[in-house]
Formats: structure tokens, C-alpha cells, sequence
């Protein structure tokens, strides 16, 4: 048995404990190569201009709250492929409520958060009690929501007033709101996960759901829990989305592709999908490569069929470095 | 000899109060008794082996005492107070600890979030996580090994010896009054082990049963205070260390008649030709290994845990290739270096764990025997007409082969008996051609009834020429089956043994090796 645990330097234990998700270099890496590409090939805006790059924050706010709800079901080993249809029926029924009248806000609000947690506990006892797989169970769900929502709403539904555009355009400073609000959110999601017991549990129940049931954590709660707290982070993107917007459309959230791609983002980030491992602060620095490719594609005139494939391909790039790296670890 | 050594459980009831006391616990499982009306006590203070044989019934006496399992019957003391326990969380919360092999921790959190699953201090579900972490320290204290193991580190960052000393530190945590390890030992270098043995004294002066199960008698006779030995789920004898020599152990754990039917074993005219010939061969795990093996014979490989059988025919077969040596198949040299090469020169291996290395469980019977024909022939034969056609007759006259009992032969492997599984992977081998064929285990886990069916087809390859080699862990079957007996100690061939050689020599030749080691250790550390 070794002591090199104990007498390891302090840089080394606190580098260790600090622990910088390795899509930080990524996220770094992405940014410069984009801004020199963005210099060489076109204005250089990237680089120079600040306002870019709040531009790229903004338009990642909406995938950077739901992905945060992802992130916390993927670690405990689930998964939610039913947050793009909830981001959808969020935007119809809000500004179906709210029909530009300020007084129905109120109204609005809690009643598409009602609707979130009703589509997360649908999701987490289907998953829990009827033991359906997570994919499949979702994915159900999701086109249930889907099926309700074009029956009822064909385009754009109503409209939100105008003080709750503040959401989407207000500012504090020169600082957006959505921005503080985004990263209040991944704050949030960060406390939840690192500092309460629900945290706990939910990475000892995707890490190894037996092991922790024999430990004697209600695994069942735990994972409804999760699936609720994603379902309201989806809501809470459909309610940016909808006040960007101005009125709700049953297409917003599919045409974001915030289902895959929130998972995309979690995994970039370095939460293994398996469960069990992983964090927001990755998620965040996922999110941030994806508004950063989309802004670079945008300025250069890339083709968008082109720009999937890069996307694609980049995705993969970057999972396959850090089953490589940590394979290199344990070796 | 061991006839007369004191059973303990016979003497007048000692004046301690047992920690915990089973009684005539009884536990049945389709087509077994586990455990046969079996009455132990432990006491404070003192280590306790359970040894026996494979499938004698102390993972499952050590399953029920730790509420994995219910027993049938019998009753359960705790303390002088019956308990029962029907989910092991309320064994642990009575303070009965149990630590698997296999670790039940979560390697991606720190030693401290393990520790206290569940149990995490909090304020309105907000972690104290310094709290934790000086609670932790506390229970590594008691361990000894708080300088070792830093309550913030990730477990996947600490080795295996490191791991265990987590779990047991786990098992502190709850206060535990009784705990129970199951193969200790199995995954630790020597070093490691003299620190477990101080560990476990330690524990001991606290006054803690310490209660384990090892394949390892050096390691039981270096910890325990008392022995009890099981067999077929029956109580043989508990004996006092200090009274009983290994041989006595060996002799109460192996000695029994065969109650099971095994097919005549071969006649010299079964015997052909030397078909497989391995000279000084070895890799990362086997070393020096030597034997031929010949047409027609069923070539027995017994040995302990960890000796190295399995990895025998895992080498034999490419899964872990032979780096030097040689190997000769029909007496041309080959070298075996992947599975693929192995099917290719006609071996067959039927693996020791059938649901993960040799069925598809989901799949039906039908394509499971045709597995290995469509892995070695060309791809497109077996599409075109003839390749179905031929596929077609091919299955039930397998099926009749082997005799497997089923409806159809399009219903799912995952829903057939152990035994009959086991035919399904028989036939896989035979309808490949295979002519040496490796079993590793081949009725673990199987009924009584359905093992004498897959002895006897064993024997019924060897009659149509086929060369057997044949790995178990129950002596029974190597003494019921073999005409030859190869022994494996250390990761070698230690010896080899004729047909029908005795329970006793085949034990002592399997841990002879390793005591002999043991001398000359213990002789070199004299010296210094």
C-alpha cells in the first residue's frame, strides 16, 4: 500500500481537488482557432468586439438552462428526451395565457411550471415504477406532448406583453438578463449537485443504483426528483424562448434540437452517460463550444448542411480525447 | 487424526454471549440444499473462518446472516435477540457488516461521500461536507489508516487494498457489532494481507466478530481463531486453530463418498494419438506450462482459486495468448494468438460464466448452435439456398445430439434451465467440427439430474475421439470423470495425477506447493 496520498505536494491535492473539466482547454482551443479563422477570413469580429461575444452568451442561454436539467438526469444515469416538446408546449401555453394582457403573467407562469413538474413526474414514474428504459420512456412522453400540442396550436399562439420581453432583451448594465439568469440557473444546478444530500444521492444512484439502495437511499425519489428539476429548467427556457420571440409556436422547441443537443453538450462536457460522473461546469463549457461554432459558421458563410457535418464531427473529437485520456489514467 | 479433533459445537455452551448465533438455519434453492440445518456462534473478540468447498454453502450462510437472503428456516440471535432481516440495510443498521469480493462503492466520489451514503450530514438538505470529511477521518482513525486514505479522495484514485480498507471503514461507520468478509484475501499482495491481518486484530480488541470466508488456508490458519469447515450445505465441525494441522481442514472439508452417478471412465483403446502437445509455455499470468493431451481422453485440471486453471484454457484458446513456448495441434506447430485462430483449428471452449462469454442470451437456440459455423464460414454461404437449407437440418440434428428438451428451437436461450443452456453451448462447439474441446466448470450451477446428462456427453465426445480438457473446482467431478489429473498451484502445473487419485492428494498437491513457498519465505525473513 502507497502514502503517496498523503504526502503528494499541496499543488498537486489542490489542483486535484479544484479538478478543470478537460473541456475547458476545448472550450479555449475553440475560441481561439475560430477567432484567428474569423480574423484571417473574415472581419475579426470575434476577437475584437465584446459584443460579439455577449451575442454568443445570449444564444446560448436557452440550450445552457435546459442542459443543465439534462446534466443533472444524466448523472443519475437517466436520460430526458422529452425537454424539446416540453420547451414547445411551454411557449404555446404562456403566450396563449398571457395574450399580450401584463395582469395574466402571474398566471402564466405558475401554470407552465405546473406543467413541468406534471411531464417531469410523468417522465420519473414511468422510469421508476413501470421500469421503462429512460430512452424509450421519454421519448414516449415527448410524443405525447408533441401530438397534444399540434392538435391544439398550429403556429403562433398568442403573444407575451411587453414587460416580460425583459427576460429576453432587458439588460442590468450592459450585462443581458438572460445571461445572470442563465448563469443563476448553473449555479443552481452546481449547488444542488456539490452541496445537498439530493446531490449525493443522485450521483451514488447513477453511479451505482444497487449500491445505493443498499445504503439505503431511496433511489425511486431520487430519480423523479431529477427528471422534475429537468422538466422546470426546459420551462424556464421555453419561457426565454417565448419572450425573444414575443409569441409561442408548437415548432420552437424541436427546430432548437434542444433534446440531442442538450445531451451533446452534457457529454462534451464531460458527464459520462453512463452515470454517475460529472458536473454543470462542463455542460457550461459545452454549451459555450456550441455558441461559438454557430457564431464562427455564421461569420465565415459556412453552408449549414456543412456546418452539421463539423458539428458532427467535433462532437465525436471531442468525447473520443477523453475516453483516450482517461483510458491513458487507468492504464 | 481430524476424527478425533474437539468439535467445538459439541462441547457445553461457552459462558461469553455470542455477538450472533444462527440456528438451524436451512436454505433451498431449485434442485439444491444450500444449507442444511446449520448452528454457529460468534463471539466478541474473535476471528472466525468459514472454509469449504465450491457450492458448500458459505456465501449463502454469509448472505442470510447479512439479510441479502431469508433463510427457509431456522432462527437468527443477535445479542441474545432474535432478529430477522428481510433487505441488508437492516442487518447493517443492527450492526452487521458484510464486504463482498466485488466492492460496493462508488468510484467517482471521495472516500467521505462514500462513507456516509445516505448518511450525509446535513442542515435542511445542505451538506456539511467539512463535517463529513472530519468524520471520516475519525473512522479511519479507528483503522489505523487515516494517514493512508485522505477522506477527499476519489476512490477510483486508490488501489485495490486501499478500496477495501474504505469499505470496511464504511462498515465501522454503522457501528457494527459483527463483520463479515467474503474472500478478504483474493485481490491483495502479501504485504497487503499482514496489514489487513493486524487490521482485523485491531478490530478484534474492540471487541468485533470477525467472520470470513477464504480459499486461502495459509491465510486462514495466519488469522482465525476458530474454523468451521461446510460441506453441501452441512455443518462438518468447528475446530480451535490451534489444535488442527491444514491436512486436518483439508480432510474434513474434502472427504465424503460420490453420490453422484459418473459415466466408466476411458479404455486404453479410447486413447489415441497425442493431439495437443504444450511445452514451456507461458504469459502475463501462466508460467512453465507442460502436458500433452491425447484423442479419446478426458484430461481433469483441478487446482484452488486463483491457481490459474481458467487462465489455462483462456491461453489454450487466444483469449490471453501464450507469449513463449510452444504449442502443437495434430503435431504441427501453431500459435493460437485470438479465438477466431483457436475455432479455425477445431478447439471448442465452453466458458465457466455461460451467460456472459458463451450464449447470447436473447437470442433463440437456433441461432445460438449455428454461432460459431457462421463465424467461420464465409459470409455469404450461409444466405445463399443451400447455406439455409442446410442450416435448417443442421439445428434439430444438433439438438438430437445433444439432447436438448424444448418445444422449439426458435424460443430464447434466457429462458432455459442452466443445464440445458449448457447443451446449447455443446452443440455450438460441435457443429463448428471441433476435435479438442475446453471446459471450464461445465455443471456450475447446474442441477444434479441435468449434470449427469452433460457428464455422460462429455464421455460421449471422448468415444467419438474427441480430446477433453476439462477444468473444475469440484473434486468430485475431476475424480468422476478424469483419466488423468493435471493439478495447478501458483499459476504452474504442479503435478499430475492418475484416474481415480483421492480427494486428499489432489488437495494437498493443490496447496502443497504454495506451503512449501510459504517455508521458504518465512525461512528468508528468519535469515535477515
Amino acid at each position: 500500500m502507497t502514502t503517496t496520498t498523503a504526502t503528494e505536494s499541496w499543488f498537486k491535492r489542490t489542483s486535484r481537488s479544484i479538478h478543470i473539466p478537460p473541456v475547458y482547454i476545448f472550450l479555449i482551443v475553440t475560441f481561439l482557432v475560430s477567432g484567428l479563422l474569423d480574423q484571417i477570413l473574415s472581419d475579426g469580429q470575434i476577437l475584437t468586439n465584446p459584443a460579439i461575444m455577449l451575442n454568443i452568451i445570449v444564444r446560448s442561454v436557452a440550450l445552457g438552462i435546459v442542459a443543465v436539467g439534462q446534466t443533472m438526469v444524466i448523472i443519475g444515469a437517466s436520460i430526458d428526451l422529452s425537454v424539446a416538446y416540453t420547451i414547445s408546449i411551454t411557449a404555446v401555453m404562456s403566450s396563449y395565457i398571457m395574450l399580450g394582457d401584463p395582469a395574466k403573467v402571474p398566471i402564466a407562469i405558475p401554470a407552465v411550471f405546473g406543467i413541468g413538474v406534471i411531464i417531469g413526474l410523468a417522465n420519473g414514474l414511468i422510469i421508476t415504477k413501470l421500469k421503462v428504459n429512460p430512452f424509450i420512456a421519454t421519448l414516449g412522453v415527448s410524443l405525447i406532448i408533441k401530438g397534444i400540442i399540434n392538435a391544439t396550436f398550429s403556429n403562433y399562439t398568442g403573444s407575451v406583453p411587453k414587460s416580460f420581453e425583459y427576460f429576453g432583451y432587458g439588460t442590468i448594465g450592459s450585462i443581458p438578463v438572460s445571461i445572470i439568469i442563465m448563469l443563476f440557473v448553473f449555479l443552481v444546478g452546481w449547488f444542488i449537485l456539490a452541496r445537498t444530500k439530493f446531490g449525493a444521492h443522485l450521483y451514488g444512484v447513477g453511479g451505482n443504483a444497487e449500491v445505493a439502495r443498499l445504503s439505503g437511499v431511496r433511489t425511486d425519489r431520487v430519480v423523479i426528483g431529477a427528471h422534475i428539476l429537468c422538466s422546470l429548467t426546459a420551462v424556464l427556457s421555453g419561457l426565454f424562448l417565448v419572450s425573444q420571440m414575443r409569441s409561442g409556436a408548437p415548432w420552437v422547441g424541436p427546430n432548437g434540437l434542444y433534446d440531442l443537443n442538450s445531451i451533446a453538450t452534457t457529454v462534451i462536457g464531460g458527464t459520462a452517460l453512463s452515470g454517475g460522473k460529472g458536473g454543470v461546469w462542463g455542460t457550461l463549457a459545452g454549451v459555450l463550444i456550441f455558441g461559438i461554432l454557430d457564431t464562427t459558421f455564421n461569420q465565415l458563410g459556412v453552408n449549414p448542411y456543412l456546418k452539421m457535418v463539423l458539428r458532427g464531427a467535433i462532437i465525436i473529437l471531442a468525447v473520443a480525447s477523453y475516453t483516450i485520456r482517461s483510458k491513458k489514467e487507468a492504464a | 487424526m481430524a476424527n478425533e479433533i474437539d468439535d467445538i459445537n459439541t462441547k457445553p455452551a461457552e459462558e461469553k454471549q455470542p455477538t450472533m448465533e444462527v440456528q438451524h438455519i436451512s436454505k433451498r434453492f431449485p434442485g439444491v440444499i444450500a444449507l442444511d440445518d446449520v448452528s454457529l456462534q460468534f463471539f466478541p473478540g474473535e476471528t472466525h473462518a468459514v472454509v469449504g468447498e465450491n457450492g458448500a454453502g458459505k456465501s449463502t450462510l454469509m448472505k442470510i446472516m447479512s439479510g441479502a437472503y431469508t433463510p427457509d428456516s431456522g432462527t437468527m440471535y443477535l445479542g441474545g435477540e432474535k432478529v430477522s432481516f428481510s433487505h441488508p440495510q437492516q442487518a447493517q443498521l443492527k450492526g452487521v457488516a458484510i464486504i463482498y469480493q466485488e466492492f460496493n462503492l462508488l468510484p467517482e466520489r471521495t472516500v467521505a461521500h462514500n462513507i456516509f451514503l445516505a448518511r450525509e450530514s446535513s442542515h435542511l438538505g445542505t451538506l456539511n461536507i467539512q463535517k463529513m470529511n472530519k468524520d471520516a477521518v475519525e473512522v479511519l482513525k479507528e483503522l489505523g489508516v487515516e494517514k493512508m486514505i485522505l477522506p477527499t479522495a476519489l476512490v477510483s484514485s486508490l488501489s485495490v487494498a486501499e478500496q477495501q480498507l474504505v469499505e470496511i471503514a464504511k462498515a465501522i461507520s454503522f457501528k457494527a457489532k459483527v463483520l463479515i468478509m467474503d474472500e478478504p484475501t483474493a485481490a491483495l499482495t502479501y504485504t497487503e494481507v499482514d496489514l489487513l491481518v493486524n487490521l482485523i486484530s485491531r478490530l478484534k480488541q474492540k471487541g468485533m466478530s470477525v467472520i470470513f470466508i477464504s480459499h486461502r488456508l495459509r491465510e486462514v490458519f495466519d488469522i482465525a481463531e476458530k474454523i468451521t469447515v461446510l460441506k453441501d450445505g452441512k455443518l462438518i465441525k468447528t475446530v480451535v486453530k490451534k489444535d488442527v494441522t491444514p491436512s486436518d481442514v483439508v480432510y474434513l472439508m474434502v472427504g465424503r463418498t460420490l453420490d453422484h452417478y459418473f459415466p466408466p471412465l476411458g479404455t486404453p483403446e479410447d486413447f489415441g494419438e497425442v493431439v495437443l502437445k504444450v511445452s514451456n509455455a507461458s504469459n502475463q499470468i501462466l508460467s512453465d506450462i507442460n502436458f500433452e493431451l491425447r484423442r479419446g481422453e478426458v484430461l481433469g485440471v483441478a487446482g484452488l482459486q486463483g491457481s490459474g486453471r481458467t487462465e489455462l484454457a483462456q491461453s489454450l484458446f487466444g483469449v490471453m495468448p501464450f507469449k513463449t513456448g510452444n504449442m502443437e495441434l495434430h503435431g504441427k506447430a501453431i500459435a493460437v494468438k485470438n479465438p477466431a485462430k483457436a475455432i479455425k483449428n477445431r478447439m471448442g471452449f465452453v466458458t465457466e460464466d455461460r451467460k456472459s462469454e458463451g450464449l447470447a442470451p436473447r437470442q433463440p437456440i437456433r441461432d445460438n448452435m449455428l454461432l460459431t459455423v457462421r463465424s467461420v464460414q464465409f459470409l455469404f454461404s450461409l444466405i445463399l439456398k443451400d447455406g439455409i437449407r442446410k442450416s435448417r437440418n443442421l439445428v434439430p440434428m444438433l439438438g438430437e445430439q445433444v439432447d436438448i428438451r424444448t418445444d422449439s428451437f426458435d424460443r430464447e436461450v434466457q429462458f432455459l434451465s442452466g443445464g440445458n443452456q449448457q447443451k446449447v453451448v455443446l452443440a455450438k462447439w460441435l457443429a463448428s467440427d471441433a476435435d479438442v474441446f475446453f471446459f471450464d466448470e461445465p455443471t456450475r450451477g447446474i442441477d444434479v439430474e441435468s449434470k449427469a446428462g452433460i457428464h455422460d456427453m462429455i464421455r460421449a465426445l471422448t468415444k467419438r475421439g474427441i480430446a477433453v480438457l476439462m477444468i473444475s473446482s469440484e473434486l468430485p467431478e475431476i475424480i468422476g470423470m478424469s483419466d488423468r489429473i493435471l493439478v495447478m498451484a501458483d499459476h504452474r502445473i504442479a503435478g499430475e495425477l492418475p484416474a481415480r487419485s483421492s480427494e486428499q492428494e489432489i488437495m494437498l498437491m493443490a496447496i502443497g506447493h504454495a506451503s512449501d513457498k510459504i517455508t521458504e519465505l518465512t525461512a528468508a525473513v528468519g535469515e535477515n
